[in-house]
């Protein structure tokens, strides 16, 4: 048995060893370790879903063929493109979602950016009591459960919501009016969850534009709308993309909203994704559907980190 | 004349802050209600807070959620805060595009393929090394903490970038080491932006159901995956009295944090 000095001696020569490495390999740790880890949990995983997507469906644990194996006679393959032609042969049923993620997607960014810009306006122009207090409101829905904000909407939209409630209890309608389940649920539900996200960057933009700008356009003449025009509208332009690519590229992947608040009618591709993963168990349509979502998804995030960027050094 | 907001943008912006709370403010008043019947107001009660204690399934859902958010962000914090140095501290290291590539993509990725392709992953990974045997709380702790890091190293790096090298150099000549100025200089003077990101990445794990539903294995249903099968069989006032709760916790941090934030920097 090691001798309490013993143990003492050895915890210091170890701790010692430790605080040398990392005095003398600290950069590289630091570099590595985080390196490390998002190339085993986040590339490789997507490499493997791309293998996986070129991988028959079959009954099983895993449900689907291994794409390469070394067996008895040697090394084999089962890689094949059907996953991705049967996309092609049901294309109707596919398309459908594909366009619906797209045309939701971005008439929300639109809904989003016709919202955020007055209120980042109202923010970016009040004093700071007022300021805080503003945003402290965009922050709070930022940091609840959206699960929870889109089921408190369901509320209000159902049948026998509140909405419909009180219109029939006014008279105005004999009849509930059908809000769920229609493209109107889904906008209502990401200006929910994604108005915060629009709000901030363009808050952040407005906050530093120059009064020193607006009150020489207003001497050389120009009115409010021109002001607006020649003047803000310019200034904030980067970050109202930014702001619609960071509500855009979520939404079009979005899966909770067209599931609890949409009907066959908003189908979507994360919906559709879950489905043939969950429903059908087909793991390898899913992973060729992810890989559709990604391509589809690629110029707005290479867009987005550009435009990061270029905010961040003219920031 | 864009001095004072003008009239139109504030009736605008109280429609839009309308739209954001009217859902969850009744939410919460009707959480009191005595009936079943979402719509029907039939007096004040506490009946749902009640039976929430009796909810064994909430309850454990709601212990898991803690555990698994409470490692996720822990880890995610740790990561992040290494990962927001090397952006910041050590100029034009090699493997620098390839970092900064991994640690933002995971922040605009569709959540069903995150979570599809991390499950695929586990897969793999137990078919060749035999770990992780089936899926559980840990492979949800790993996924949600990889999604984390890129969020908490946002936050940090930000902080980061507006501090004063002038201290580290100072500390530098002093003859402290590398380690010594970070562990007695830097992170104290970077604190609150660490437990941002730790309280960030805490939320987002606390309230992720897409990547857990994919990554989690019987057993392992956290809160948000209890509520989600749940909602999806009507609305019921118990889901309303534990979205309150978390809710109302939610905003006492929220509002919490910004008043000593504030006063933080009116001292400065």
């Amino acid at each position: 048995m090691a001798s309490p000095t013993k143990t003492m001696a050895m915890s210091a020569t170890i701790s010692a060893t430790i605080s040398g490495v990392i005095t003398r390999h600290g950069r590289k740790l630091v570099i590595l370790i985080p390196l490390i880890w998002l190339a085993i949990f986040f590339l490789a995983p997507l490499v493997e879903m791309l293998q996986v997507s070129f991988t028959t469906a079959r009954r099983g644990v895993p449900p689907y063929d291994p794409l390469w194996s070394l067996g008895e006679d040697g090394f084999s393959h089962n890689f094949n493109l059907e996953n991705y032609l049967l996309l092609y042969d049901y294309l109707p049923d596919y398309l459908g979602p594909t366009l619906n993620s797209l045309r939701l997607a971005f008439f929300s960014t639109l809904i989003c950016l016709f919202f955020a810009y007055p209120i980042a306006w109202w923010i970016a122009r009040s004093d700071e009591k007022m300021r805080l207090i503003l945003l402290v409101l965009v922050m709070l829905p930022f940091w609840t459960s959206s699960l929870l904000r889109m089921y408190a909407l369901i509320g209000l939209l159902n049948p026998n919501g509140f909405i419909n409630s009180a219109l029939l209890a006014i008279g105005v309608i004999d009849q509930p009016l059908q809000m769920m389940q229609t493209d109107f649920s889904i906008y209502m539900g990401m200006l929910l969850t994604y108005l915060p996200l629009m709000i901030l960057p363009l808050y952040a933009s407005l906050v530093r534009l120059d009064d020193a700008l607006i009150e020489a356009a207003a001497d050389l003449g120009a009115r409010g709308v021109e002001i607006f025009r020649t003047v803000v509208l310019p200034h904030s332009l980067p970050s109202v993309l930014a702001g619609c690519l960071l509500v855009f590229i979520p939404a079009v992947g979005e899966f909770v909203i067209p599931a609890l608040l949409g009907g066959p009618e908003q189908m979507m591709l994360g919906k559709v994704l879950w489905t043939e993963f969950f429903r059908n168990r087909d793991w390898p349509v899913a992973a060729a559907i992810a890989m559709i979502l990604l391509a589809i998804l690629t110029l707005p995030i290479i867009l987005a980190r550009y435009q990061d960027g270029r905010i961040d050094r003219e920031g | 004349m864009f001095r004072r907001v003008p009239y139109p943008i504030i009736w605008l912006g109280i429609l839009g802050f309308g739209i954001l709370y009217i859902p969850i403010v009744l939410m919460m008043i009707y959480s009191f209600n005595d009936s079943k019947l979402v719509s029907v107001w039939a007096g004040f009660s506490t009946k749902w807070y009640l039976s929430l204690l009796n909810n064994d399934q909430l309850l454990a859902a709601v212990g898991k959620s803690l555990w698994v958010a409470v490692w996720a962000a822990t880890i995610s914090t740790f990561f992040g805060v290494l990962i927001a140095l090397a952006f910041t501290r050590f100029g034009n290291f090699g493997g620098r595009l390839a970092l900064s590539v991994m640690a933002s993509a995971p922040l605009v990725m569709p959540e069903v393929v995150t979570g599809l392709s991390m499950l695929l992953l586990f897969i793999a990974m137990e078919t060749f090394f035999g770990w992780p045997a089936g899926r559980g709380l840990d492979t949800i702790i790993i996924a949600h903490a990889t999604f984390g890091m890129c969020f908490a190293a946002v936050v940090v790096q930000a902080r980061l970038r507006q501090f004063d090298l002038a201290v580290e150099d100072a500390a530098r000549d002093l003859g402290a080491r590398q380690p010594q100025i970070f562990l007695t200089i830097t992170l104290p003077m970077i604190a609150p932006s660490v437990i941002a990101a730790w309280l960030l990445a805490f939320t987002l794990s606390f309230d992720d159901l897409v990547i857990a539903s994919f990554v989690s294995g019987p057993g392992s249903s956290t809160l948000p995956i209890v509520v989600f099968s749940k909602v999806r069989l009507g609305v019921t006032p118990e889901i309303n009295a534990i979205a309150t709760i978390m809710i109302v916790m939610v905003s006492i941090c929220v509002i919490g944090g910004s008043l000593l934030m504030s006063k933080r920097n009116k001292h400065d």
